[in-house]
């Protein structure tokens, strides 16, 4: 197992607030990897460096050797790195499978003329796309809402949607911002078999920030505590789970 | 009610869902051909001065309905359509060049300008955009020696493989070309909404952040979305030219843009049918407004700002009561028929949005 996500000495400050702290870690390839802590931890904020929605004061982010920081946030996805996000960002005025489908741009090969002339070269492509996605349709159960609009989906079926977005991208890594968050018990248990089952059966390796200790002892292979933007424990979910220094984080002082 | 039977991909990706809608396009189609045989050339320029009207919406809808850019330039893209398809057809060109040539130029000045404009968000975009509006008037006087200044100009006969087509003397004419630039139009348009860049568009719209992570360039699909919009305005604007006969600095006025937002939004923001509905109500209400003025016996009777008012009133009433214009009423009214007898009375009432991401800038 090769190192795919590297992330060195990556320090992120507002201002006078350091969002992250000297932050290091490493994400091997075809694992599940979690960032835990309590809010205000900068766990979103790693994510959105990854993405490159921030620029890091210091540090250095490499993906499967490539330099993420040499990238613009739109290019993140060409190299095969899809996302979710905490507060669900749909497109709202659309269609589950339009949704799905914009999870497809990063193949692109048409440009502006030929998709305004509708060529045989679109039509073609336009199919390949679709297949891709109903694959992604099939393996989420998404078949009754392909066609519904993403403004009258209960939130359960939009966080699924979401999820569904970053798959049809074909990535090799899938950023996944508390997939379980507003989940029922039952929505969660089924997040936690695809998550398990996009780990096995289609090996894309996985970073996840979540807080339902529940599915990350259960998923994830390692797992990461932050505290106040920086590393308090790295290791097994049983290791970080018992690790005094989390536990101080969580409960305070001489809880443990 | 009709249910769609797919079995292939390609049943969404055609232009038709069925035989049903296509018959009915088909339809209209072959009644807007007819259509000289059937009116007299006072309404048959009525109708033609609606299809302008559509293009021009239809432009600004690929910008404001498809990718979320208000704009109230548009009156400045439609003046330098018609001054640069007439200035060419002046130095000689055929109109069949003079006319694609003067949408691409406006495309791709529309192009430039949106590279520093597309930094502005929503309303400060809108104002940015009143500048145009403002300075292409200055510009017509100032660029005196190419534009005849105040003075104007008048648009020549159109000469289409020998076929001479003018406003006044071939009315008939005159429409069928409006009509084929139409029909162009709304497939590219449609093209585009049924391929990546359309939903890339929709989704610059929808959220620019989670748009930005599946790979799509912001700042290139808007200054797409910009020089296709221009482009389409500019073919409208040429053709406003030959429809009015005679324009100078004063005809592409900023009202001219803001009547043009106005008619997406009554129409309907975010679909072709909107367009097309907007512009008939554009295109018909001045009439509408003096016939009713003649029924009850004010004929002779001045009153300035009244299509102004009523057009306000029309849009302030349309906002309030139906946010989708009047293709979303259309829709509504369609599905209620549907239906029929099972339309419940909140079928359409829509529930308040989720929580959105903190914005990243």
């Amino acid at each position: 197992m090769s190192n795919l996500l590297e992330i060195n000495n990556a320090t992120l400050k507002f201002g006078g607030v350091v969002a992250v702290n000297d932050l290091t870690f490493s994400v091997e390839e075809g694992e599940v990897y979690a960032i835990v802590g309590p809010n205000g931890a900068g766990k979103s904020t790693v994510f959105n460096l990854i993405s490159r929605f921030y620029n890091p004061y210091a540090g250095s982010i490499t993906f499967d050797g490539h330099n993420l920081l040499d990238r613009n946030a739109d290019s993140v996805a060409d190299l095969g790195i899809a996302r979710t996000f905490q507060n669900i960002e749909l497109f709202d005025h659309a269609t589950v499978l339009q949704n799905l489908l914009v999870g497809r741009h990063r193949h692109r090969t048409t440009n502006l003329v030929q998709e305004m002339l509708f060529t045989p070269k679109v039509r073609q492509e336009e199919k390949r796309h679709r297949e891709a996605v109903e694959e992604v349709i099939d393996f989420l159960d998404l078949q009754p809402y392909r066609d519904k609009m993403i403004a009258g989906l209960p939130y359960g079926v939009r966080k699924v949607v979401e999820l569904g977005r970053a798959l049809a991208s074909g990535p090799r890594l899938l950023l996944l911002d508390e997939p379980a968050s507003g989940l029922s018990v039952e929505e969660t248990q089924d997040m936690r078999w695809w998550i398990d089952d996009i780990r096995k059966q289609m090996g894309i390796t996985v970073l996840m920030v979540e807080h339902d200790m529940g599915l990350v002892s259960g998923v994830s292979d390692r797992v990461l505590a932050l505290a106040d933007g920086a590393k308090l424990a790295e290791g097994t979910p049983q290791q970080v789970q018992s690790d005094p220094a989390v536990i101080e984080a969580y409960l305070g002082a001489g809880a443990a | 009610m009709r249910i769609h039977f797919k079995t292939s991909y390609e049943h969404d990706i055609r232009l038709f869902p069925d035989w049903w809608s296509f018959f009915v396009y088909a339809t209209l189609i072959v009644i807007a051909v007819a259509l000289p045989w059937l009116m007299d050339d006072f309404f048959l320029g009525e109708v033609t001065n609606v299809l302008i009207w559509a293009i021009a919406g239809l432009g600004l809808m690929l910008l404001t309905g498809q990718t979320g850019q208000a704009s109230l330039g548009h009156a400045a893209f439609l003046a330098l359509g018609c001054y640069s398809c007439i200035i060419f057809m002046e130095q000689g060109w055929p109109f069949l060049i003079a006319f694609p040539a003067a949408g691409i130029l406006t495309g791709v000045v529309g192009t430039i300008i949106a590279i520093p404009a597309i930094r502005l968000h929503g309303i400060y975009l809108a104002i940015a955009t009143i500048a145009l509006s403002i300075l292409a008037d200055d510009i017509i006087v100032l660029m005196e020696p190419i534009t005849d200044g105040v003075s104007g100009k008048f648009a020549p006969m159109i000469t289409i493989f020998g076929i001479e087509i003018e406003r006044w003397t071939t009315p008939d004419r005159f429409y069928w070309l409006v009509l084929a630039v139409t029909i162009l139009c709304t497939l590219a348009y449609r093209n585009l909404l049924r391929s990546p860049l359309g939903r890339a568009m929709a989704a610059v719209r929808d959220s620019e952040v989670s748009a930005t992570a599946m790979g799509v360039h912001i700042a290139r699909t808007k200054a797409a979305a910009f020089g296709i919009s221009c482009a389409i305005t500019g073919l409208a604007g040429a053709l406003m030219g030959f429809y009015a006969g005679a324009f100078n600095n004063e005809t592409f006025s900023i009202v001219i843009s803001i009547t043009l937002l106005m008619m997406i939004v009554i129409g309907g923001l975010g679909s072709i049918h909107g367009a097309f509905f907007g512009a008939v109500v554009v295109a018909f209400l001045p009439q509408f407004l003096s016939m009713t003025k003649d029924l009850i016996g004010g004929g002779s009777v001045a009153i300035p700002g009244l299509e102004t008012g009523v057009f306000g009133m029309i849009l302030i009433l349309f906002i309030l009561f139906e946010p989708m214009g009047i293709y979303g009423r259309w829709m509504k009214i369609r599905i209620w028929f549907e239906l029929f007898p099972f339309a419940r009375k909140d079928m359409f009432k829509r529930q308040k949005s989720y929580l959105k991401t903190e914005r990243l800038r």
